[in-house]
């Protein structure tokens, strides 16, 4: 008697294979980063990069690498900005969960900018 | 919740040895401590193959590649990176960061290589069957065992084209097919580990970082030509190889990937490891053949082949580790696909342990066909210290030299032939202008002459003979007749030797004379050592001219064999002077010729 058959060898693989995947970060196009300095954790930061990361698993979304950043001060935090090739780059503020709910689905699933949240980047140093 | 950032650390010998291990157990202690173990994984990996920056580590998803990280760093790479996003950019390879939205910028190192034998190396644990199987891992096997006849498997490796990689090239498709063909309820599949060439350490590296990529092409083998016992032969030297291979070999046994009935198939095979000594001349199939039946390791008379007549009598599939590697993959793509890789001479990859005067020594995987230049200046960054190449060696002690007019060779096996070297496990050295090339012919002779196991005459005692006649010609003694008389001998142990380490033995010595007559000619009839190397024929001196009478030198000389008065200038006695050079790099002016 086998002690793996063949689909619990294509089960291991299956379980697997997610995990590995989410390391491989070829060929993923949507780059999501979060302003994470202390004024931007401060103002909820966090929650608001939990909640993307989430989103992102549960809506299977793999073509998406989230990074962080430093302080995006003196924009209304949290900051987060969403580069894809057809929308470019596009800059949120005040992200809170819901907001972050809200980009998930329509802007990384949906390929759709939320004109209302979207702000102008002030530079610091001006 | 998901992990947020993957660090991967390089598990390879090299990295270790630089404390990558204490790094990799730092960087948990730190995620602990700071409070984000569950955020970041950290991931021992097998080798990345740019070890000249060695310990490396990589962080997920930013592609960050920190490079000659300390495990002091542990504490900064988690505060930072992990916790606050930001790259920690001293110690980042290019010393820049990211530019956010850019695509991630390749590394020089990387770009002109494909991996297909490392293709896991550097990124999945090797310490874990999991991550292999969720990479593709055993699916070749798995169509081997129910979609596929022996015969399929047989023509797929023909279509492919693959040729050994040891270092003969022989089609791998034909040393299965003999075995298959042999009528024997009793076959054997053997691992050829016993990797030997100086400076040579690919097939250490792909053990080490993907242990399970020859495990399974064993078993695919196993089955094609059926045989259900395996032996991987293994040198002592090589703890860490042998330590993943034994938890891989585990981890497949628990999974039942070796073992009774695997995967349900009702074919059985299991494999088993032999520890080498460390001989060299155990590389040649016969020899390891002998020595893993217990006896002493020297080669046998061919034929009859291994593949008929192999261990303990029994038909045997020999193949080296990378030859191996490339199994599952040509299995898994088509032999179509290997073969649409290369040149028409030589399909697929090979690796390249690159070292020597060279920017980025590592390890590199290319397709065959990529030139040398392409490989030394591209990949390799150039010639270390802004000093002029001088040549490259390949093949190790079976091999010669190529030079800069070869450069341009595309490199396969016939390719590689007809310039006088050859392919061999894929070592390579690279030379600079202080190289002496008559010190080189003589060190790979001396390995040669240490190797030999002594049984055909022509090796033994021909040998020892080429390393007196250069040892005399580098003491300043050469005569004339010396260049003769080592093409007699070369000749002799050409023809006269049984097994390849004495055929090829001369090659080093006759590629170097055919490149380098001149370099020879000086040392022979001149007496002297363009390059400075051969101590007998040099002297040390110091310009006059140049000389300021700073007095550092002679404060720097072991054997108080400078002497002068402050500021003027100064003299070496000869007759003390024992050429160690410390004069030469302590002096500011050089005033300190060598002539």
């Amino acid at each position: 008697m086998a002690k793996l058959s063949l689909s619990d060898l294509h089960a291991i693989r299956d379980r697997e294979e997610k995990n590995l995947k989410k390391r491989d970060i070829h060929g993923r196009t949507v780059h999501v980063v979060v302003a994470m300095g202390t004024s931007g954790i401060d103002a909820g930061a966090k929650l608001t990069l939990n909640t993307l990361a989430d989103d992102v698993e549960k809506l299977g979304l793999d073509n998406v690498i989230i990074t962080q950043t430093g302080s995006a001060a003196p924009n209304p935090e949290p900051v987060v900005e969403v580069y894809t090739p057809k929308t470019g780059l596009v800059v949120y503020g005040s992200v809170d969960k819901e907001a972050a709910h809200r980009i998930a689905e329509e802007h990384l699933k949906g390929g759709k900018i939320l004109e209302d949240l979207r702000i102008e980047l002030k530079d610091k140093e001006q | 919740m998901g992990f947020k950032n993957y660090i991967l650390v390089c598990g390879g010998t090299g990295c270790e040895s630089s404390r990558s291990d204490q790094i990799y157990h730092a960087l948990i202690d730190e995620a602990a401590a700071q409070g984000v173990a569950d955020q970041v994984q950290v991931i021992k990996t097998g080798c990345f193959g740019f070890c000249e920056q060695g310990p490396i580590v990589k962080i997920l998803p930013e592609d960050s590649f920190y490079v000659q990280v300390k495990p002091e760093d542990a504490k900064e790479l988690i505060a930072e990176h992990v916790i606050k996003g930001r790259e920690v950019t001293r110690l980042l390879y290019n010393k820049a960061p990211h530019k956010a939205f850019e695509e991630v910028e390749d590394i020089q190192f990387y770009q002109k290589q494909m991996r297909i034998v490392l293709r896991n190396c550097g990124s999945i644990d090797p310490e874990n069957i999991d991550e292999y199987i969720a990479a593709g891992g055993y699916k070749a096997l798995e169509k081997v065992l129910f979609d596929m006849t022996p015969d399929d498997v047989i023509n797929e490796l023909k279509t492919a084209g693959l040729r050994g990689r040891g270092g003969a090239g022989f089609p791998t498709w034909m040393k299965w097919n003999f075995t298959k063909q042999e009528n024997n309820p009793v076959k054997y599949v053997v691992c050829n580990a016993d990797e030997g060439d100086p400076g040579a350490y690919m097939d250490r590296s792909t053990l080490e970082g993907d242990p399970h990529s020859v495990l399974e092409a064993m078993t695919i083998c196993g089955h094609t030509v059926g045989a259900h016992q395996g032996f991987i032969y293994i040198r002592a030297e090589y703890p860490l190889a042998i330590h993943r291979l034994e938890v891989a070999m585990k981890q497949a046994r628990e999974y039942g990937l070796l073992g009774k009935d695997i995967l349900g198939s009702g074919f059985d095979y299991d494999i088993e490891i032999r520890l080498g000594a460390g001989a060299f001349v155990c590389g040649e199939e016969t020899a390891l053949l002998q020595s893993i039946e217990g006896h002493r390791g020297m080669p046998k008379p061919r034929p009859p082949f291994p593949a008929s007549k192999g261990l303990w009598g029994k038909p045997t599939v020999i193949n080296n580790v990378e030859t191996w590697a490339n199994v599952a993959q040509i299995i898994n793509n088509g032999g179509q696909w290997f073969a649409s890789i290369g040149t028409p001479d030589s399909h697929g990859t090979k690796v390249f342990a690159l070292t020597g005067k060279i920017c980025n020594s590592g390890l590199v995987e290319v397709p065959m066909g990529t030139t040398l230049r392409e490989i030394v200046y591209d990949i390799g960054g150039g010639i270390a210290h802004g000093k002029k190449f001088k040549a490259v060696q390949t093949g190790g002690p079976s091999g010669g030299v190529i030079t800069e007019e070869n450069l341009d060779t595309p490199i396969d096996f016939g390719g590689l032939q007809k310039i006088g070297s050859m392919m061999g496990s894929g070592g390579m050295i690279v030379m600079d202008e202080d190289d002496c090339i008559v010190d080189v012919a003589k060190f790979y002779l001396n390995f040669t002459v240490d190797e030999s196991c002594g049984m055909c005459a022509p090796c033994r005692i021909g040998g020892k003979s080429l390393c007196n006649i250069l040892e005399k010609i580098t003491q300043g003694k050469g005569e004339e007749n010396d260049i003769k008389q080592i093409e007699q001998i070369a000749h002799a142990m050409k023809i006269g030797s049984l097994c390849a380490l004495g055929q090829t033995a001369p090659n080093p010595v006759l590629s170097t004379l055919h490149y380098f007559p001149e370099e020879y000619k000086a040392h022979i009839v001149d007496k002297k050592c363009p390059s400075g190397k051969c101590k007998k024929l040099i002297s040390y001196e110091i310009n006059p001219s140049k000389c300021i009478g700073c007095t550092a030198c002679s404060r720097k000389c072991p054997v108080g064999a400078i002497s002068g008065e402050v500021k003027k200038p100064h003299k070496i006695n000869g007759n003390v002077c024992i050429k160690c050079g410390v004069c030469k790099d302590t002096c500011k002016f050089s005033a300190i010729e060598i002539h």
